[in-house]
């Protein structure tokens, strides 16, 4: 009897206590709302326009497109290239990541440097600079005399030039996500194999290779759900061949216009889409069943001796460095000299009048410069301080809707960009409820970066808090933190240096970003992006590479500060940082 | 400082369960252990106290206060249970000082910066860790990471602490000098403690009672040497102590709670549980359990064996030795024995008990 009192005694406080821990639990999950608006409501917006004709539910957009040989070639087209550049990515990334992380190659800070620009340079860019540097008309090639004969194909018009090329744009996503989780195997558990008496092959393929299992599929499935995304690449390699695929089929059934092209865009969304969750399930249900939590203090790097073979494979890394990144940025740094396109450049002919053109008569250069400037940092920033509490609810307290929202935030990074701007616009040309139209303003395309590059921001922070020791969490718990104080003092800290990592990619992404902003961006509002198409498009090949080669040397000068900080910032802030 | 009932907890992970119907009493101030075999469903229980999984039934209330009752919807969270919590892997804070980690409890509470400098420099006191304040937990060995996970407890009075393993990851001398620290602790505070682990002597050196779990039960819950003397099953017995357990039949329950054993071709006396002794005879097979220093060496005892093994323990040996078929006996042994020898044993004392099978009490 007695107990039975002082039990209804305590009960009263004790409820609404309960009550309160729930709320700011159920608090989180208003998070997903947003995520909801801004990343999938787009999309669903878009569907519609597929499934209806003339406002009544039909199946006719279907039929037609998927009744259709382009649409079913345009697809293997996809398939082909996206799969054949994610091997390629996955054996340069993965090379790459295993001797820069594992071995006692040197000058690696340098080497992880190097191998970051050209993810960081857009597709356009790269597939111009290649193009400039092979082919009969390359400035560089006929610089030295060593051009292809006139009237010879262009060798990268072709689906293995368009696979080339993504794979080395995609390669440094392999890279990054392999290396980040390189660096957390402890090194006891390779010398635990070692010593079992693992030795070269079998270290690798029975050790390494399944404890960055993790790491390799996240970033197979990346990349190539980005390699599947890509327009730029098989737009300036493809068309030229006739080669389409999926983004350049959407492309140039938006540019030939026609009263169903709405729907038959978003039927070949859909498709793309599917093709694209397919991947990222494959990659869920794959990492599912791996529970690699990794034990033990993650001490010294590892440093396995390469022994007499070490210059050779120093000297194989930068040879593959210089072909992929120095030789194309040469091609384009000789494009934007020459005096007019087609010129033939030497020694007495340069001329830096493109750079004194777009950089001092023409304003744009540099509003563009702002314009993107502000987008990125805004998204970037905006993204971390959403994806910290939105990884935390997807990784703690997992449900079928977070499930699912996990499946659906690749979407919109998956979808070529255009065909996330055509969602936006349809979607916030007249924002519902309030009645403001976003169109025309910087507002739009904010949005649409936010949307676009969630899952970049969101992924490191969600491996990491996979990681984490949920005891460190508990711990946190049981001292009387609650839910936002835990956060904010164990979480948080714990996290931030992924989350910086994934801001500072969303931010140098975003930075040179023009597939979304192509349709999105008004007078005065365009992007560095779009000034670089638009100038493409209208024939000032020399322009372009003008801005193109200011762009680079932007990047590469704000990647360099991030360097030159790294001692100062937290280990792991910069995602190359060693 | 609160006794701790919990009242038929259920507790399921899918179709596993990993708690069946357990209830447990802990009174205000006890050293309690959750000893059993990995999976019993020691480390869940330890959870559920903390609050880190709610109960699928039953009912967990702590100083009198109803903490999860699962039936009435009252589930508090671990934030506002006040109960420390020490666990295996330290689960030290790697980016705060020792310092802050141990001062973080109060952190939370909201208490000024002198008063928590000093119950902080208290706490590292108890624990011998004063000069380590401003180090980092990376700079620490493993014995004082444990350390400051316990004055982290420490310091914020908790209604009990609650250690999941905490010395799995210790080597054998430091493990030692962590128990006396872990009696010292609970000397000093006099709180509640529950400690988890699968180690029986750790569980014997320390604990006042030991809750011996397996496969989601509490098989007995005693004091050590009770436990030790007169475990009430099977499991039990083979678990605690490095004794043997043999099937018998045959047994003869005489007044006093004794009885007199068949084992091999002869006859012993042993004592017998009392349920078996007010039933007065025995319908099929019981148990007799025998600890090694009831058994010695006598070259001339009626019952006869065959050394199988022989370890040196330092100081005296422990053969194991055959007397049939079905039956080995622990000895310990003055001098070492040959494997193979025939030899004579004086069983001096035994515990009998019924329950055979798996059944639980």
């Amino acid at each position: 009897m007695q107990a039975t009192g002082r039990l209804r005694g305590a009960l009263p406080g004790i409820m609404t206590r309960s009550t309160g821990n729930r709320s700011s639990g159920r608090l989180l999950y208003w998070l997903l709302l947003p995520v909801f608006v801004i990343s999938i409501l787009p999309i669903v917006r878009l569907a519609f326009e597929g499934v209806f004709v003339g406002g009544v539910p039909s199946l006719d957009y279907f039929r037609d497109v998927l009744g259709s040989g382009a649409t079913w070639q345009a697809t293997a087209n996809s398939l082909y290239t996206a799969g054949l550049g994610t091997i390629i990515s996955l054996v340069i990334g993965g090379a790459f990541a295993f001797l820069v992380a594992l071995t006692d190659v040197r000058a690696k800070a340098a080497l992880v440097f190097c191998f970051m620009i050209p993810m960081m340079i857009p597709p356009q860019i790269t597939a111009l600079s290649w193009v400039q540097l092979t082919g009969p008309s390359s400035a560089l090639l006929n610089a030295f005399g060593m051009a292809p004969p006139m009237g010879s194909p262009q060798p990268l018009y072709s689906a293995e030039g368009i696979a080339l090329l993504l794979g080395i744009q995609h390669a440094s996503i392999v890279f990054l996500t392999l290396r980040a989780n390189l660096r957390m195997i402890p090194r006891e558990q390779i010398e635990a194999a070692r010593l079992a008496g693992a030795r070269g092959g079998r270290l690798w393929w029975q050790i390494i290779l399944p404890l960055t299992s993790p790491g390799l599929i996240a970033g197979t499935a990346m990349a190539f759900v980005t390699a599947l995304g890509n327009f730029g690449i098989p737009a300036m390699l493809g068309i030229p061949a006739n080669y389409p695929t999926l983004p350049t089929l959407i492309y140039q059934k938006l540019a030939g216009f026609g009263p169903s092209v709405l729907g038959e865009v978003s039927v070949l969304a859909m498709l793309i889409g599917a093709i694209a969750i397919c991947g990222v399930a494959i990659h869920h249900r794959l990492l599912a069943n791996r529970d690699y939590r990794l034990m033990g203090m993650v001490g010294r790097p590892l440093d396995i001796r390469l022994g007499a073979r070490r210059s050779l494979v120093e000297t194989i890394l930068w040879a593959v460095l210089i072909a992929i990144l120095v030789v194309p940025l040469m091609a384009l740094i000789a494009t934007s000299l020459v005096p007019a396109f087609g010129v033939k450049l030497n020694l007495g002919n340069f001329s830096f009048g493109a750079f004194y053109e777009v950089l001092f008569v023409q304003p744009s250069t540099i509003r563009a410069f702002h314009n993107s400037f502000l987008l990125s940092v805004g998204a970037a920033v905006t993204l971390v301080l959403v994806c910290l509490p939105l990884a935390y609810v997807m990784v703690r307290k997992p449900s079928k809707l977070t499930k699912l929202i996990n499946l659906l935030i690749e979407v919109p990074y998956a979808l070529p960009g255009v065909v996330l701007a055509i969602a936006c616009i349809l979607l916030f040309i007249k924002v519902p409820v309030i009645e403001i139209s976003l169109y025309g303003t910087l507002g739009i395309i904010f949005i649409a970066y936010l949307a676009r590059f969630l899952v970049i921001a969101l992924r490191p922070v969600m491996n990491s808090f996979t990681q984490l020791d949920p005891a460190l969490e508990e711990a946190a718990q049981a001292c009387g933190a609650g839910l936002w104080r835990r956060l904010r003092d164990v979480l948080l800290p714990l996290a931030a240096p992924s989350a910086a990592a994934g801001a500072l990619l969303v931010f140098l992404t975003a930075f040179n970003e023009l597939t979304v902003s192509a349709l999105l961006w008004s007078a005065g509002n365009e992007t560095l992006g779009v000034l670089i198409f638009n100038l493409d498009d209208s024939g000032d090949t020399v322009l372009a590479s003008a801005v193109a080669v200011l762009v680079v040397l932007v990047v590469i000068a704000l990647m360099s500060c991030f360097q030159l900080a790294s001692r100062r910032l937290p280990k792991g802030v910069v995602p190359w940082q060693t | 400082m609160a006794d701790i009932n919990l009242s038929r907890i259920t507790k399921c992970f899918g179709d596993y369960r990993a708690l069946d119907q357990v209830s447990l009493d802990i009174s205000d101030g006890e050293f309690v252990a959750l000893l059993g075999p990995s999976g019993c469903g020691k480390t869940t229980l330890l959870r559920l106290l903390a609050g880190f999984e709610e109960p699928g039934e039953g009912q967990i209330s702590i100083g009198g206060q109803v903490v999860a009752y699962p039936a009435k919807g009252v589930m508090v969270s671990p934030e506002d249970r006040n109960l420390g919590i020490v666990f295996q892997s330290y689960a030290l804070w790697p980016h705060m000082s020792v310092a802050r980690n141990v001062g973080y409890p109060l952190e939370v509470r909201g208490m000024n910066r002198a008063d928590r400098d000093r119950r902080i420099a208290e706490a590292l006191d108890i624990v011998a860790l004063g000069p380590y304040a401003d180090r980092s937990p990376a700079e620490l060995s493993g014995g004082q990471r444990q350390r400051v996970a316990l004055a982290r407890c420490l310091v914020m009075e908790p209604r009990a602490v609650l250690l999941d393993e905490p010395l799995a990851n210790l080597d054998v001398h430091l493990r030692e000098t962590m128990q006396q620290a872990f009696l010292d602790f609970h000397r000093r505070t006099g709180a509640t403690m529950i400690y988890v682990t699968h180690d029986q002597a750790e569980a014997m050196a320390m604990a006042d009672r030991i809750a011996v779990m397996d496969k989601g039960h509490i098989r007995q819950m005693a004091a050590p040497e009770t436990l030790y003397r007169e475990p009430a099953d099977r499991m039990v017995a083979g678990f605690v102590g490095a004794g043997s357990v043999l099937p018998i039949t045959g047994v003869q329950v005489e007044n006093g709670g004794t009885c007199s054993v068949k084992l091999g071709d002869t006859r012993i006396a042993a004592r017998v549980c009392p349920k078996l002794a007010n039933s007065g005879h025995i319908n099929g097979q019981a148990g007799l359990c025998l600890r090694p220093e009831d058994v010695w060496v006598e070259d001339e005892a009626p019952l006869r064996g065959k050394v199988e093994d022989c370890v040196y323990l330092g100081g005296r040996f422990r053969l194991s030795v055959r007397i049939d078929d079905d039956h080995t006996l622990p000895v310990y042994a003055n001098r070492r024995a040959r494997v193979g020898d025939p030899i004579g044993l004086k069983v001096a004392d035994g515990w009998v008990f019924d329950r055979l099978a798996g059944e639980v009490a």
